[in-house]
């Protein structure tokens, strides 16, 4: 009975958590509304230093993690396609994989293990201390004033990143291709060819939108922090690992959209 | 006789599928200091939680300034109630000023000047001008209380909350947030709901207390605590002051 209650237990405890998700995300659509006609009510210094943390001190990691996926993805699938004599198509690979799939994911997961692990502490901290209930007592709505800052933030930086880490993504994979011989006019060329103005922008709004629900699990994780001991290290987890199971699942629905409308 | 700052009418306080307190009335007069008392865990924090909308009663209703709370009254109640939480519950982020100046920022429609000047008369007050440029993290825990007393304060509020001011601090200091809370009944005529501890600060402050018992569930007296520690019949209360008396050693 304890292990069915507690299987129980912890299935209510997901379900009352997307439903949080769902609702924070609904009063967020709606305070953005808002804000459209009462600009003012936007935090902007707020939203200016979590763009900082989120974007610049994020740079580094990105352009990094970029090069290295750019770098190991030419690597490998040059090997195979050398054996048919067309490893210049590696250039195709890579633009086609980094704009369209993999620089989106790739920044996308390190937003969420940088930024939705920190939105969740900052504001688990802040509940843990009651900073939530006074702001509530001052009749001040906590979505303007920690959520939304934060998610706006994470949905503008994301295509910042997103880019970075792409071009850098492809300079490695140029790289690769140098040492086997290939001129980069040629790479830069087949990547130019294969890439156009639509692919990029569809890439970049994917990004957009995973900095919106990383955004959104981090400060729902971390509104939903109970004072215990290790309330806020569980807050940071689940930021994450729900950030990452956003993040899959939205391009999992949006590869099937794309799949039916032939995009 | 006017009307009273806050009435709590049969209420019963606790958390939904727990009932912490049974069938609690009572009220707090304009400029009264008034005290809730009880063993840990007997539902003060509950009770303070409901007083300031934050939580919905089981039963029974609050109403502040005459005003029940409610979706509809909840934005103009806001307005009417202070609040100090037992850590202070600064915004780590804003400097002390921003903190004591953010009420005034969003609710007080005054020019920027006159906000600065009003946080930090409200500062000067609770007196700690010199920490105005200072972040939360900086200043002591009980800095941290009185920054968020003038926080409490500023919008000049009908009834200020307070839990727990003195705990955690040594006697000195809380005795001095003492002085504070009747200084600023004096000049301002400000109404206080303490929740405290501390003996010797609810004999020298308080106008009239509330002892809630856990065992019972219910309010086991209402009256001064002068009064109720040399007449009560009750043998909870007697124990209380008393146990506590001797633990300060008088
Ligand atoms: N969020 C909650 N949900 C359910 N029960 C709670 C919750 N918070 C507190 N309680 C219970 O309510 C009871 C009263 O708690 P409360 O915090 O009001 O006590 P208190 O009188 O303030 O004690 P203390 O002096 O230790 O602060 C306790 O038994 C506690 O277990
Ligand atoms: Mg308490």
């Amino acid at each position: 009975m304890s292990l069915f209650s507690s299987i129980g237990k912890a299935w209510v405890e997901k379900f009352d958590a997307v439903y949080d998700n769902l609702a924070l995300l609904g009063e967020v659509v709606v305070e953005a509304f808002t804000m459209l006609f009462k600009p003012w009510r936007f935090r902007f210094g707020d939203s200016m230093l979590a763009y900082q943390r989120a974007a610049f001190d994020g740079l580094p990691i990105s352009i990094g993690i970029g090069f290295l996926l750019g770098l190991i993805l030419a690597f490998q699938s040059a090997a195979a396609l050398r054996t048919f004599g067309v490893e210049t198509y590696v250039a195709d690979l890579l633009a086609i994989g980094l704009f369209r799939e993999l620089g989106p994911i790739i920044t996308a997961i390190i937003l969420a293990g940088r930024s939705g692990s920190a939105f969740a502490a900052e504001i688990g901290t802040m509940k843990v201390d009651d900073e939530l209930d006074a702001l509530a007592t001052m009749g001040l709505a906590p979505v303007r004033f920690l959520v939304m800052p934060r998610v706006v933030a994470a949905v503008l930086a994301m295509p910042v990143l997103t880019i970075c880490a792409e071009l850098s993504g492809l300079v490695g994979g140029a790289v690769v291709l140098r040492a086997m011989d290939i001129p980069g006019s040629v790479f830069w060329g087949n990547v130019a060819s294969t890439t156009d103005v639509f692919m990029i922008v569809f890439g970049l709004a994917k990004s957009a939108l995973f900095g919106l629900l990383v955004g959104i699990v981090g400060c729902c994780a971390g509104m939903r922090t109970k004072a215990t001991a290790d309330g806020v290290g569980v807050a940071a987890t689940s930021a994450v690992v729900g950030g990452i199971i956003a993040i899959a699942v939205s391009d999992g629905l949006i590869a099937v959209i794309c799949y039916f409308w032939g995009v | 006789m006017e009307a009273p700052v806050v009435e709590v009418r049969d209420v019963d306080a606790g958390y939904p599928g727990e009932l912490i307190l049974n069938d609690v009335t009572f009220d707090v007069a304009r400029g009264e200091i008034f005290i809730l008392l009880g063993g840990s865990g007997c539902g003060k924090s509950t009770m303070m939680k409901h007083m300031i909308g934050l939580n919905p009663v089981i039963a029974g209703e609050i109403l502040i300034a005459g005003e029940r709370w409610s979706a509809k009254t909840r934005a103009s109640l806001c307005r009417k109630i202070g609040v100090m939480y037992q850590s202070g519950a600064l915004f780590g982020s804003m400097t002390c000023l921003e903190n004591v100046m953010l009420p005034l920022d969003e609710f007080s429609g005054l020019k920027r000047k006159a906000r600065r000047e009003k946080a930090l008369s409200l500062l000067g007050d609770v007196g700690l001008l010199d920490a105005a440029d200072k972040m939360p993290g900086e200043i002591s825990g009980g800095m941290r209380k009185r920054v968020a007393i003038a926080r409490a304060m500023a919008l000049d509020p009908e009834v200020v909350f307070l839990d727990e001011p003195s705990a955690g601090l040594d006697p000195i200091t809380s005795s001095a947030l003492d002085d504070l809370i009747l200084a600023l009944r004096r000049e301002k005529g400000m109404t206080f709901v303490v929740v405290t501890h501390e003996l010797p600060s609810i004999f020298k402050i308080a106008d009239r207390c509330a002892i809630f018992d856990k065992a019972r569930k219910v309010m086991v007296a209402l009256g001064k605590p002068a009064e109720l520690r040399d007449k009560s019949e009750d043998e909870f209360v007697r124990k209380f002051f008393n146990r506590g008396e001797i633990s300060h050693g008088e």
